[in-house]
């Protein structure tokens, strides 16, 4: 598509403008970020070190223990140093039988100094070198399970599921895998992304979803690998990092081979009042875990498009797109791990409304050639009239179709009203493949006219996207936010869940799993380019 | 007989015409199991009144499923006189309106405190109703421009309750209770009351009046809608509520109705 050059008429140099002013915007919220830590990423060092299961009341055993070192000696060093002191010196088994005594308050926690300190050190990385021989080994596996069957043409096709029992999820995933979906998202259950923990185990309980667990997310993957092998096709697992437990959820997704994660930089602040500080350097870390598991990450610009005007927005979408962009490549993935999302939420009723979801899906597309892009359908605007909403989402499938979508997740008519029949999901597939085989070819003879409607309107969106972005530069984004930039609520960074669990580090703060992640020599093998 | 008597309208008027589309668990491969599953969305078409009826569409879906659409006369008749609706206190309103209803009404901000209380951290219900991610295809509470919600999350002490509604000047408080055990939720309810009842002043002024006591609502999955006045609080909701519902009610509930609006309230 690059290779044909532009059919908006892009002006590169604006292009280029937009990106340097998206560095400009995120490199001070970069910086809070590598100063800082939280409890969920000093739990995840525990969780990639291989600290699993929880007490007896359910809590896991790494908020056990972090609450206790926070307790004792402060988390400003890190949890490592004195967990791994305490671990070497007491003659511990293991993490779990400290965090046990710990939780029993039988441990007496330091910060180390001298040949201490480095003897913790040694071994902290020893078991976090382990860890991450885990999750690249699990890389590797999904690459030659990808060789053994095969990796599906783009658009993938991406359904959902959720029953909120993963023994119930299993059966209807696999069935939906083979009525054609190469993407399966198991939905959370509501609430989840506001859990300072993670659940542990197998659970059949959930609220609308069910719960992101690392038993659940095995058992699915094992599923799917049953179903993969016997289509010969890779269908690939999808949960949601967002949150409160974003680098938990991340660890854990890497240590079970996820394929792709929802993992937006701003969705728990606008959504969930989640402090933006917490999210933003959770963010980093977990997407930094992502990186060296090779998996996809989906962010949320869709969700924008929910409460704000689809068309009067549009360029909030493009800013916060430039936004996650710039912070995913901060954080090392490659630009065929950055799923950006955007959506088809423009009302119906407004004229030239397709024409103007081509523009902004072609925009997208031509801003971010490299990058799978995650195409939502129409939920705003679905009525509960099922034949008009089938239609519409014909039309959603058009353009996802035409301007060269990597990702489409499919609409369903039932939308809003309940989750998806067999049927409706199966009408669904049907809608999709319909338009992909009568338009497939529709894209590349798709050349909208110089200076015409389509070409305005993606200049015009470009054009007040980089005008925000000099906005938020000069602002900062955290004020940004918290005058209610985006999404229309207003968010402070001193507000918002989780502020409790943010600290600043102090001088020789030591992070084993961070070292591992912020030296790209230690990445090991690179990534596809 | 005593009011008009309908059937549903295809093209002419009482052919009775509706059209139905729904799946069996049967198989759709041999020729035998497809006339078997026709034969079986035909039974139960019959079964739901529908005489004749006729399957115009039937799709296997995957190797247990078939999908069925189904068109057929309805033998039943509807009397309209028998028709009942059931009456809500206040209409459900549009966003827009809301809004606007705080904006000429109240004229300020509408402020909305809500809580999970006591030893509950079931957040859901509450986050449902306030979070601008919200419930049920509707946005929470924060997405309205005229409300100010304070959220303050799980197992809030109701005496910090009361005095961080009296510190934000509360116009009303949402307390959201899932847990049952012992009849948790209601005693909570209880308790609620009755820390507003002696920790603000005045309170159960009417109309449009500014309240003594902030307007205090209760939602749980396992309420008793009916059971307001006997916890003492001012509104109950029960499982299925959406944000618009409670956003209508406190609307209803703390400005004046349009039409008397202007009129001294």
């Amino acid at each position: 598509m690059t290779a044909e050059g532009s059919k908006l008429g892009l002006d590169p140099m604006m292009v280029s403008a937009a990106r340097h002013l998206a560095r400009i915007a995120g490199q001070p919220i970069v910086d809070m970020a590598r100063s800082h830590s939280t409890v969920s990423v000093e739990r995840a060092v525990l969780r990639l070190a291989g600290l699993d299961g929880a007490d007896e009341g359910g809590m896991p055993w790494v908020n056990r223990l972090v609450d206790a070192v926070r307790e004792a000696t402060g988390l400003e060093h890190g949890v490592a140093l004195p967990a791994w002191d305490a671990l070497v010196t007491g003659g511990y088994p293991d993490l779990a039988t400290l965090a046990s005594d710990a939780a029993a308050g039988q441990v007496k926690f330091r910060v180390p100094e001298g040949r201490d300190a480095a003897a913790a050190r040694a071994a902290a990385r020893a078991a976090l070198a382990r860890g991450f021989a885990a999750i690249d080994a699990r890389r590797a596996q999904r690459e030659s399970m990808i060789a053994e069957t095969s990796d599906p043409p783009r658009p993938w096709i991406y359904l959902i599921v959720a029953t909120g029992d993963i023994y119930e999820d299993i059966p209807q995933a696999q069935a939906a895998a083979r009525e054609g979906a190469d993407v399966i998202a198991v939905i959370r259950s509501t609430g989840q992304s506001l859990l300072d923990y993670v659940p542990e185990g197998a659970t059949r309980e959930g609220f609308a979803g069910t719960y992101a667990t690392r038993e659940n997310f095995r058992l699915m993957r094992a599923a799917l690998d049953d179903v993969s092998r016997e289509l010969g096709r890779y269908v690939r697992l999808t949960n949601y990092a967002s949150g409160l437990c974003m680098p938990e959820i991340a660890a854990l997704a890497g240590r079970e081979r996820l394929d792709m994660m929802l993992n937006d930089c701003m969705y728990g602040i606008i959504f969930r009042d989640i402090n933006p500080r917490r999210t933003f350097i959770d963010q980093r870390f977990s997407r930094q875990i992502h990186a060296r598991a090779g998996i996809i990450i989906n962010t949320g610009e869709d969700n924008y498009l929910t409460t704000a005007d689809a068309v009067d927005a549009a360029h909030t979408v493009i800013v916060s797109q430039l936004l996650n962009e710039f912070f995913g490549a901060e954080a090392g993935l490659a630009d065929w791990q950055l799923g950006l999302g955007h959506a088809f939420e423009i009302s119906p009723e407004v004229p030239d409304s397709f024409v103007l979801e081509l523009a902004h899906a072609q925009l997208v597309r031509e801003l971010f050639p490299d990058a799978p892009l995650k195409y939502m359908p129409p939920t705003k605007h679905m009525t509960g009239n099922v034949f008009g909403g089938f239609l519409l989402d014909a039309f959603f499938n058009l353009a996802g179709v035409m301007t060269g979508q990597s990702i489409l997740l499919v609409g369903m008519m039932t939308e809003g009203i309940h989750t998806p029949f067999l049927s409706d999901r199966d009408l669904a597939l049907e809608n999709v493949r319909y338009v992909a085989r009568a338009a497939g070819r529709l894209g590349e003879n798709f050349s909208p006219p110089p200076g015409g409607f389509v070409q305005q309107r993606a200049q015009r969106v470009l054009a007040d996207a980089v005008e925000l972005l000099h906005r938020i530069g000069s602002d900062g984004l955290l004020n940004a936010i918290a005058n209610g930039t985006f999404g229309i609520t207003r968010r402070p960074a001193d507000a918002g869940r989780g502020l409790e669990g943010v600290f600043e580090r102090a001088e020789g703060y030591f992070n084993p799993a961070a070292e591992f992640l912020e030296d790209p020599a230690a990445a090991g093998e690179g990534r596809q380019a | 007989m005593s009011g008009p008597v309908i059937r549903p309208y295809g093209d002419t008027t009482g052919d009775g015409r509706v059209q139905l589309s729904f799946t069996l668990p049967v198989p759709f491969g041999t020729e035998r199991e497809r006339a078997v599953a026709e034969g079986a969305a035909l039974q139960l078409a019959t079964k739901m009144g529908l005489e004749p009826a006729m399957v115009v569409h039937a799709k296997g879906m995957g190797p247990a499923f078939t999908f069925f659409i189904v068109y057929g006369r309805a033998s039943h008749l509807v009397d309209l006189s028998e028709v009942t609706v059931a009456e809500r206190e206040f209409p459900v309103l549009p966003a827009a309106e809301i809004n606007l209803r705080i904006r000429s009404g109240l004229g300020r901000e509408m402020v909305v405190l809500g809580a999970c209380i006591g030893t509950d951290a079931h957040t859901v219900g509450i986050d449902a109703i306030l979070n601008v991610k919200g419930h049920a295809g509707e946005k929470g509470l924060e997405y309205y421009r005229e409300m100010r919600v304070v959220n303050l999350g799980a197992q809030v002490d109701v005496a910090n309750l009361v005095a961080r509604s009296v510190a934000e000047h509360a116009d009303a408080v949402l307390v959201s209770q899932v847990v049952t055990q012992r009849d948790a939720h209601l005693a909570g309810a209880r308790a609620l009351a009755d820390a507003f009842s002696t920790g603000t002043s005045g309170g159960g002024a009417s109309g449009g009046e500014r309240r003594g006591r902030p307007l205090l609502v209760v939602g749980g999955p396992r309420f008793d809608p009916t059971m307001a006045a006997e916890l003492g609080v001012d509104k109950i909701f029960g499982r299925g509520t959406t944000p618009r519902e409670v956003a209508s009610y406190l609307v209803h509930a703390l400005t004046p109705e349009p039409a008397a609006a202007g009129a001294g309230a």
